[in-house]
């Protein structure tokens, strides 16, 4: 434990680095650089209010931050899985040459966009607070979940990462499989307004849901987070760490054979 | 008494080689119920042992598919021996396809600190080696233009500059002498010889038996994997002249 912590240690600065190196290549080359990060969800948020509200006739005052949760939570699930899961190979240049511990660099993929989604949440503060929502106690709890959500992430990113190496279509099927966890996320309808006896269960077993629900319980109804699901994230979270370790350490040293 | 610096102890690396590479779950999947998943087994080094002492000079000789270039991976590191084991004391610099690890679209000045980082140099320590980098490589202006750009004489300059900033227990060298132009070439090969006489341990993998003979004062012979020949470098170089007859 003492050397894992070491090893951590003196490679914390090329965590920071690779970090960097992802945050800074992501917009190098576009006119309105780091802008990006708050346009961009608050353009897809607008295109899907505006979708949304005209297709359902809804009068919903806060219907975008509706939107606005699911989609912010679901984007960073989203990115940061498929980068973690690409960044063996994509890095596979410098494995080949230099030993560095090697979960640096799902862990890094994994943070950097992390990084980028705190930022985004600026637009999530300034909506709210245009159209009305005010600070209160209830919305502390966001934490919880913008911190498990980190975690599972992380825990999904090992799993795919070490998988990925071993077999490529996985970047194909995790792309449907992400398809699947948005629509049934309820980012841009109410469950109640889709839900059934015979699907509701899509709902309860999607962790990613039971994040954005509690998020949106902290958020925007601002009531107490719904237990179940909140237990349910965090075995899922912590478990996919664990296994997901576990399968990265155990592989690891085949990694430089198959990429 | 001069110490142990590193020490290969019995080191056999196996490879599986499959008569088709498997790489999508599909072909697995068809191939594991049809039973065709067989592996050939391949041992790229087998019972590999020596150890250097601080300030000797290896030379690695022997025919292509030797292991040479294995056995260098297997002491940088990167790749883990199947058996036997490794033991080093201090740095490790990995002279090995400068600048494999850089960023193309990152600009010199940015992957000195990415490719630093890599190689376990601290921040401070790259900020206080930065104009010795860039004087080096004799890349000027260009330090700020996106890699990509780069000739590739610039960019093994620039990943000789940045490697070689430290002063490492153990050098591990692939025919990267032969960097750049002849100018550059007398500079590096002036900068690999001050680092020999600070007493610097060396692997070097070359070709060139004149090379070897110049640089090295220790020698083994690799063939199939095997340690066939060791000892003073004019002897060991003395046999492999003769396999290569």
């Amino acid at each position: 434990m003492k050397r894992l912590i070491n090893n951590f240690k003196k490679y914390r600065f090329l965590l920071v680095e690779l970090v960097k190196k992802d945050i800074k290549l992501k917009y190098r080359r576009s006119y309105m650089g780091y802008i990006w990060t708050l346009l961009e969800p608050l353009l897809t948020m607008i295109v899907l209010a505006l979708v949304f509200s005209g297709l359902y006739g809804r009068s919903d005052k806060l219907f975008p931050v509706y939107i606005l949760t699911g989609r912010l939570l679901y984007t960073f699930f989203s990115n940061g899985t498929k980068a973690a899961m690409k960044s063996i190979r994509s890095n596979g240049a410098m494995i080949k040459k230099v030993y560095v511990p090697k979960y640096i660099y799902p862990l890094s993929a994994i943070l950097s966009n992390y990084i980028i989604f705190l930022l985004s949440l600026v637009v999530l503060v300034a909506v709210g607070a245009v159209l009305g929502l005010r600070p209160n106690l209830y919305m502390l709890q966001a934490i919880v979940p913008l911190t498990l959500i980190l975690v599972m992430s992380f825990g999904v990113g090992m799993i795919l990462s070490t998988m990925a190496v071993f077999f490529r279509d996985l970047e194909y099927l995790w792309g449907v499989a992400l398809m699947i966890i948005m629509y049934a996320s309820a980012i841009f309808y109410q469950v109640e307004s889709v839900a059934k006896p015979s699907n509701i269960w899509i709902f309860r077993l999607n962790p990613l849901y039971a994040l954005i629900r509690n998020f949106r319980s902290a958020i925007l109804y601002q009531e107490w987070m719904h237990i179940p699901s909140l237990i349910y994230a965090v075995v899922f979270s912590f478990g996919t760490v664990i296994i997901g370790t576990i399968m990265f350490y155990k592989q690891q040293d085949k990694f430089i054979l198959n990429i | 008494m001069s110490k142990v610096v590193l020490k290969v102890d019995k080191v056999g690396m196996r490879f599986n080689l499959s008569a088709e590479k498997v790489d999508n779950l599909k072909e697995y999947v068809i191939k594991m119920i049809k039973r065709e998943l067989y592996f050939q087994e391949f041992w790229a080094l087998r019972d590999v042992t020596f150890s250097l002492n601080k300030g000797e000079r290896l030379g690695i000789l022997g025919l292509n598919g030797a292991g040479k270039s294995t056995l260098l991976k297997v002491v940088a590191g990167v790749l883990k021996p199947t058996e036997g084991t490794v033991t080093t004391k201090g740095k490790i610099v990995p002279l090995l396809e400068l600048g494999a690890g850089f960023d193309k679209q990152y600009t010199g000045a940015e992957n000195i600190y990415l490719y630093g980082a890599m190689l376990g140099y601290s921040k401070e320590f790259i900020k206080e080696k930065y104009d010795e980098i860039v004087e080096f490589s004799e890349l000027g202006d260009f330090i700020n233009v996106p890699v990509k750009n780069y000739s590739s004489g610039m960019r093994a300059r620039l990943g000789f500059a940045i490697a070689t900033v430290v002063e490492p227990e153990i050098l591990i060298l692939d025919e990267v002498l032969s960097v750049g132009d002849a100018k550059f070439r007398k500079k590096s090969e002036k900068k690999i010889r001050d680092m020999f006489d600070k007493g610097v341990t060396v692997l070097f993998v070359s070709h060139s038996i004149e090379q070897v003979k110049r640089l090295c004062n220790k020698a083994i012979l690799l063939e199939h994997g095997h340690i066939i020949a060791e000892g003073n470098v004019e002897d060991v170089a003395k046999i492999y002249e003769e396999k290569t007859k």
